[in-house]
């Protein structure tokens, strides 16, 4: 068995949601997104536990787990930028707000800076297309960003 | 809330509630009670509308009124572009982009003096004045509200107003008063289709699913909805989540099933609170759960997440995943009709199919297919979304023009501009032009020339969108997208995107764009999915109506939009140069000459086309072309 490196804390959470439901293969995807909720993120000795308690082979949990975008197996920084590049944003030259966030960050979209503070990600429309172009720190909404909001932007999360 | 255990009660329940709607409905106007609706939807809520209602329950205690006033949120109004919207009953006044700083405003001058706040009124744009009402506006006049009948009028976290509004009752009568297959009947005579984009006929497919023999079978409601600048399904479950319960139990009844599940993405938070709530209020009220209405029916429903998968919303994929796998389609037949959820039969429906249904029982099917077109009844809800005026989520009669929507209803384009293209189906449609305006929408005539309805997603283009970018994006979403399952969709679509890449990077020649083609339509015949049949459109479509864009990138290797960065060239022009020098400090490559108040020079065989020079230049000299 692979040595656990995370805290037993959370491990005993998820084991705790896991058995208060009925662990099948069916739960799989559910099971993941509680463990990403409290883990932050899926990796390898997560993945191995889910599979054990759930009694799915640890291939089939990677093969569900690499499928869906919405599951990471790496740690992801405080702040994530999530920028919206569905059509309507597109349009709207979300483009730039990218490039402009990854300029800021000297980070590429998808990476994580140095000090674990910022991730840039893109998102597929979270449906405020009047907003657009709209961005997402964490769970708060910025809409109509243009590229001179986005040092303002980052200026708030700077804790 | 008491369990309801039969029609009567229900019935009861609605009149006895029925005072909650007679001042919305504007029944009654010579009252002191007032009543104010803000929209809580995600698009206001991210523009602080819940604060906005905090701050105006604060003001209306403030000024002693709340026994004659009540605030409360709703559902989308759908005038997404002016959010957040507060609307005040009975006058039914229309406010628009209200702040959380003007409800101390709102309350003291419309409330208390009983004088309208003149500047939150909504401009008419062509009349060129302020208007009170939602009826006077354009934007709503050639509307007609049914998916979205509940929305902007009750307040969806409250079973008693969906009751109010006659929720619920349809349910009552199809358990007590018919049959499973009259119900069915019903549903086909109405000729409601599915709203996914599929545009199956539902009560066929529901027929279907009732014929299968089997003990045990499913219904699923598909909220995947993973179309970007779609964004109805969200706004509906959002606004009136009782009204998919509703539907989702009718759809039980009528194929024999008593298990339903709501697949619905994990990025709608909101909508995932309200329908947790509005279930937990159903099965309170014997609506949901055991002996519904005391019949001896029972429904239950689950709800499981997505996880950012957009074949997902393809209904065998959809299947895999909420059996717990990876979200690969499989081949049809056998449809889940017969083999669908762990192999029972499983009727899968959209949502705004399923937002239908309750209107369609208690109006009857004739009321429903006297609106729309030969071929396709009732009505749609489309996403406005774009270079255009008025965004937001609108509902029409099928059969309206085009023009209309973008228009009357639409408000025409943003900032004047030229209007390019209108792209309808998401990554799985096509791009309509100007002289075809005037088509009239169902699924017919959009598939006939080359577009699609799909879930209604309508991106409005304008001349600074460049056509090949455009179909680029599609591809390289579709490309992110594929599950990887068959070669066609997975390598193939991954070479026309490569394609189109050399084509923006002015790489491209006259004979790429005939090898895009057939590739194009090989994928198109050959993949195994619906993503991987219609990932193409956006190609296909593009080259067929914009064939000369194309060739100015491939031929004259330039962008007539002026997007694709490689294509650019920049210049200073000799008149406007004042010699700041400032263009030649930024330039990374050092290709800018000239001395200190003299005219500057690009070097065009070293331009790396940085648009630096473009942005630091201070008296607009540089022009990029």
């Amino acid at each position: 068995m692979m040595t656990r490196t995370l805290s037993q804390d959370l491990y005993d959470q998820l084991e705790g949601y896991i058995d208060s439901i009925e662990p099948t293969e069916a739960a799989l995807i559910e099971v993941l997104h509680e463990a990403q909720h409290i883990f932050g993120y899926l990796p390898m000795e997560v993945q191995l536990f889910i599979g054990e308690k759930l009694h799915v082979p640890a291939s089939k949990v990677f093969g569900v787990v690499s499928f869906y975008s919405y599951f990471t197996t790496e740690p992801k920084g405080k702040y994530v930028i999530n920028i919206c590049t569905g059509t309507a944003c597109f349009v709207r030259n979300a483009e730039s707000i990218v490039r402009e966030f990854e300029k800021a960050l000297n980070i590429k979209t998808g990476e994580t800076t140095g000090n674990k503070k910022y991730t840039i990600d893109c998102l597929r429309c979270v449906g405020a297309c009047g907003l657009a172009p709209v961005v997402m720190v964490n769970e708060d909404v910025y809409g109509k960003v243009t590229v001179d909001d986005v040092y303002k932007i980052i200026a708030k999360y700077t804790e | 809330m008491e369990r309801i255990n039969n029609l009567d009660t229900l019935i009861q329940m609605q009149k006895e509630f029925e005072n909650i709607m007679e001042i919305r409905k504007s029944t009654v106007t010579n009252t002191e009670r007032r009543e104010l609706l803000i929209c809580g939807g995600t698009g206001c809520v991210s523009s602080e509308s819940l604060k906005l209602l905090e701050n105006l329950k604060d003001e209306i205690k403030k000024h002693g009124l709340e026994d004659k006033v009540r605030a409360s949120i709703t559902g989308c109004f759908g005038f997404c572009e002016k959010g957040p919207i507060v609307k005040v009953f009975p006058e039914d006044v229309f406010y628009v982009g209200v702040t959380p700083g003007d409800a101390a405003n709102i309350v003291s001058t419309h409330l208390v003096q009983g004088r309208k706040v003149e500047r939150l009124l909504y401009e008419e744009p062509a009349l060129k004045k302020k208007v009170d009402t939602q009826h006077e506006m354009e934007f709503y006049k050639k509307q007609k509200r049914i998916a979205l009948r509940n929305c902007g009028l009750i307040n969806p976290e409250l079973i008693e107003e969906y009751i109010a509004n006659r929720g619920y009752e349809a349910l009552g009568r199809c358990l007590l008063e018919m049959t499973p297959k009259e119900v069915i009947h019903i549903i086909k005579t109405s000729g409601l289709r599915g709203r996914g984009g599929g545009g199956f006929p539902t009560g066929l497919k529901w027929e279907y699913a009732s014929k299968m023999d089997s003990p045990i079978k499913y219904v699923v409601c598909n909220a995947d909805e993973g179309d970007p600048g779609a964004f109805m399904d969200r706004s509906i479950l959002e606004g009136d989540p009782h009204s998919i319960i509703e539907a989702m139990v009718i759809t039980g009844y009528s194929i024999g099933s008593n298990k339903g599940f709501v697949y619905i993405r994990a990025e709608y938070p909101l909508a995932i609170k309200r329908l947790k709530n509005a279930l937990k209020q159903a099965k309170q009220a014997g609506l949901l759960g055991q002996n519904i209405m005391g019949t001896g029916f029972n429904f239950d429903i689950d709800i499981k997440y997505g996880a950012g998968a957009f074949v997902c919303g393809e209904e065998t994929a959809l299947i895999h995943s909420i059996e717990g796998g990876r979200g690969e389609p499989t081949t049809k037949p056998p449809f889940p009709a017969e083999k669908g959820l762990w192999d029972k039969p499983t009727s899968v429906n959209n949502v705004e199919t399923f937002a239908n249904v309750p209107a369609i029982i208690i109006n009857g099917a004739s009321w429903y297919n006297k609106f729309g077109s030969d071929t396709s009844k009732g009505t749609k809800v489309f996403a406005l979304a774009g270079k255009i005026n008025n965004v937001g989520l609108v509902e029409v009669p099928m059969g309206i023009s085009l023009r209309e929507i973008i228009y009357d209803i639409g408000g025409g384009i943003k900032d004047g501009k030229e209007f390019k293209a209108v792209q309808t189906g998401g990554p799985s449609g096509g791009c309509i032009t100007a002289d075809q305006l005037d088509v009239k929408i169902d699924y017919e005539s959009l598939y006939s020339i080359g577009s699609m309805m799909g879930s209604g997603g309508m991106i409005v283009i304008d001349e600074d969108n460049c056509i090949v970018d455009i179909a680029k994006f599609y591809l390289q979403f579709t490309v992110e997208e594929s599950c990887g399952k068959c070669t066609p969709c997975r390598v193939g679509n991954k070479r026309l995107y490569e394609m189109l890449t050399k084509i923006t990077e002015g790489k491209g020649t006259e004979e790429d764009l005939e090898t895009l083609r057939t590739l194009a339509e090989t994928i198109k015949l050959t993949s195994l999915c619906g993503l991987g049949q219609t990932a193409p459109n956006p190609v296909l479509s593009t080259m067929k109506y914009f064939h000369e864009e194309y060739l100015a990138h491939v031929r004259d290797k330039k962008c007539p939009a002026g997007v694709c960065q490689s294509l650019l060239r920049y210049t200073i022009s000799e008149e406007k140069c004042i010699g700041c020098t400032k263009c030649a400090r930024v330039c990374p490559v050092s290709c800018i000459s000239g001395k200190v108040k003299e005219v500057h020079v690009i070097d065009q065989d070293l331009c790396i086309k940085c648009g630096a020079c473009f942005d630091a230049c201070p008296v607009n000299a540089i022009s990029k072309g």
